[in-house]
């Protein structure tokens, strides 16, 4: 078995196994957004879905599951390979034209990777903490309402949205570098990956930030 | 007619030995428009010996684009600002009267300066010995068209092969990755028939030498294509990363 040990281990192996996760997380990102597009129905239709899968409960921390290690792999090779890349130049240029050969997206995957991750923990102890353990509106499946009490906070709703357009920096470099590290890159078929990742960016990124702002400034509620 | 010439302030980068401690030194110069960079830094070096001084290192040979040697990082471009040429085929047109220009020697761990800005770039070598090559028996010279293959494929493996191994992509790359000269030297026998029976060996033996050399990792910024002298194309490297997966599926040897 150690032969797959050094395949994953080696340069290509490293970002294969990026862009392998990547691509979970862009699927997963889709799911996640559906599922909160749903606020926009009002808090019935958005607690009946919260709980609907709370009664599939052992499936989803089963994904969840799955999605913890996924990222744990997608941010542990993202540290390998940031710091092995950091070592292969040891004095830095005086004058770099980086900003006239490549894009500012495909430059600072780490620094946008590691905000979203500051994010994510943030995220996750703001909802997924209430929504599953023992939150007083959760017990009585109003989920919606600790949505709208988290957004009512200016500052976190700007954090999400910052946070978001970042996310956005990240997607738009990943999505396409993903099908690069494939190999899947042809004249026919790249230009379209590229547009479709685009699409994908500002979908996601459109689509998570209006949540907080619809919160924060047209939502009446009480 | 009197042709124009440029007053330019150099910022060039000395450093004695590879172990020395570097630092730039200011130049000005006097320098004809018609001139080739490396023709400037001639006339600078004639000075410099003429006042006893320590000439400025710096490599080329060729002069005409093919060779490889050449290779400075100027204003923080590999081979100067203008794209798909190689150093020694810039002129000092590109440049305007009253200019600063900084030059730097290509910085890689696996590049190490060895004077002023010159880099020992045999690291490209130990690539190149670990498969880069076809092995053939010797005899005497094949067929002209015993083994035909179709135009389209022919110039794309003469696009691969277009590679002048200068380092350049190593130089631009954020990482110092050799992506893409390695992928280039993959493809060029990867497309062809001469190149099939070593070629999962190939791709292993060379991407293994490559990171055992400390070069880094690919971040798909696409910086190597864009100061690449010869324009190869990133799809070289997506071909390399094709031909690694498959070859680590594929194949049964396990000690590449």
């Amino acid at each position: 078995m150690g032969w797959i040990a050094n395949a994953l281990n080696s340069s290509i192996g490293k970002k294969f196994i990026m862009a392998l996760t990547g691509v979970c997380l862009l699927l997963f990102l889709i799911i996640h957004l559906i599922n909160n597009l749903t606020l926009y129905g009002g808090p019935e239709l958005f607690n009946t879905v919260v709980k609907n899968l709370e009664g599939i409960k052992p499936l989803v921390r089963v994904i969840e599951l799955i999605l913890v290690l996924i990222f744990v792999f997608h941010i542990y090779d993202a540290i390998r390979v940031w710091y092995g890349n950091k070592k292969a130049r040891p004095i830095n240029y005086k004058i770099n034209a980086s900003a006239e050969n490549s894009t500012l997206f495909s430059r600072t995957m780490i620094w946008s990777g590691s905000i979203i991750f500051i994010f994510l923990v943030i995220h996750l102890r703001t909802f997924w903490v209430s929504f599953n353990l023992g939150h007083p509106l959760a017990q009585s499946h109003n989920y919606y309402e600790i949505v709208v009490q988290a957004f009512r906070d200016p500052v976190y709703s700007l954090f999400y949205v910052v946070a978001i357009i970042l996310l956005g920096f990240h997607l738009k470099h990943g999505f396409q570098s993903a099908f690069q590290t494939f190999g899947w890159n042809n004249n026919k078929y790249f230009p379209m990956v590229r547009k479709l990742g685009d699409i994908y960016t500002y979908i996601m990124v459109i689509g998570f930030a209006s949540i907080p702002i619809y919160f924060l400034f047209f939502y009446g509620g009480n | 007619m009197e042709e124009k010439k440029l007053n330019l302030t150099l910022k060039i980068w000395r450093q004695a030995a590879p172990d020395a401690a570097g630092g730039f030194q200011e130049y000005k110069v006097y320098v004809s428009p018609d001139s080739s960079f490396l023709e400037m830094l001639d006339e600078l070096n004639n000075e410099l010996e003429s006042q006893n001084l320590d000439p400025i290192a710096f490599e080329s040979d060729c002069r005409e684009g093919i060779c490889g040697t050449c290779g400075l990082v100027i204003n923080g471009h590999p081979h100067g600002p203008i794209p798909k040429i190689a150093t020694c085929q810039l002129h000092m047109r590109h440049f305007k009267d009253g200019d600063t220009i900084w030059v730097e020697p290509f910085r890689a761990k696996a590049f190490p300066v060895i004077k002023d800005l010159m880099v020992d770039r045999s690291a490209f070598d130990r690539i190149m010995e670990a498969g880069g090559f076809i092995s053939v028996n010797t005899g005497s010279v094949p067929d002209g068209n015993a083994i035909p293959i179709p135009k389209d494929i022919a110039s794309e493996a003469m696009d691969s092969a277009s590679c002048i191994g200068c380092g350049a992509c190593v130089a631009a790359c954020k990482n110092a990755s050799a992506m893409l000269f390695v992928s280039a030297k993959v493809s060029q026998f990867a497309l062809l028939p001469q190149g099939q029976p070593e070629r999962y060996r190939r791709v292993q033996a060379m991407v293994k030498k490559m990171d055992e050399l400390g070069f880094g990792a690919c971040s798909n910024t696409y910086a190597c294509e864009a100061e690449c002298p010869k324009g190869i194309s990133i799809k070289n490297i997506a071909r390399m990363n094709r031909e690694f997966i498959k070859a680590k599926v594929k194949t049964e040897e396990i000690d590449v």
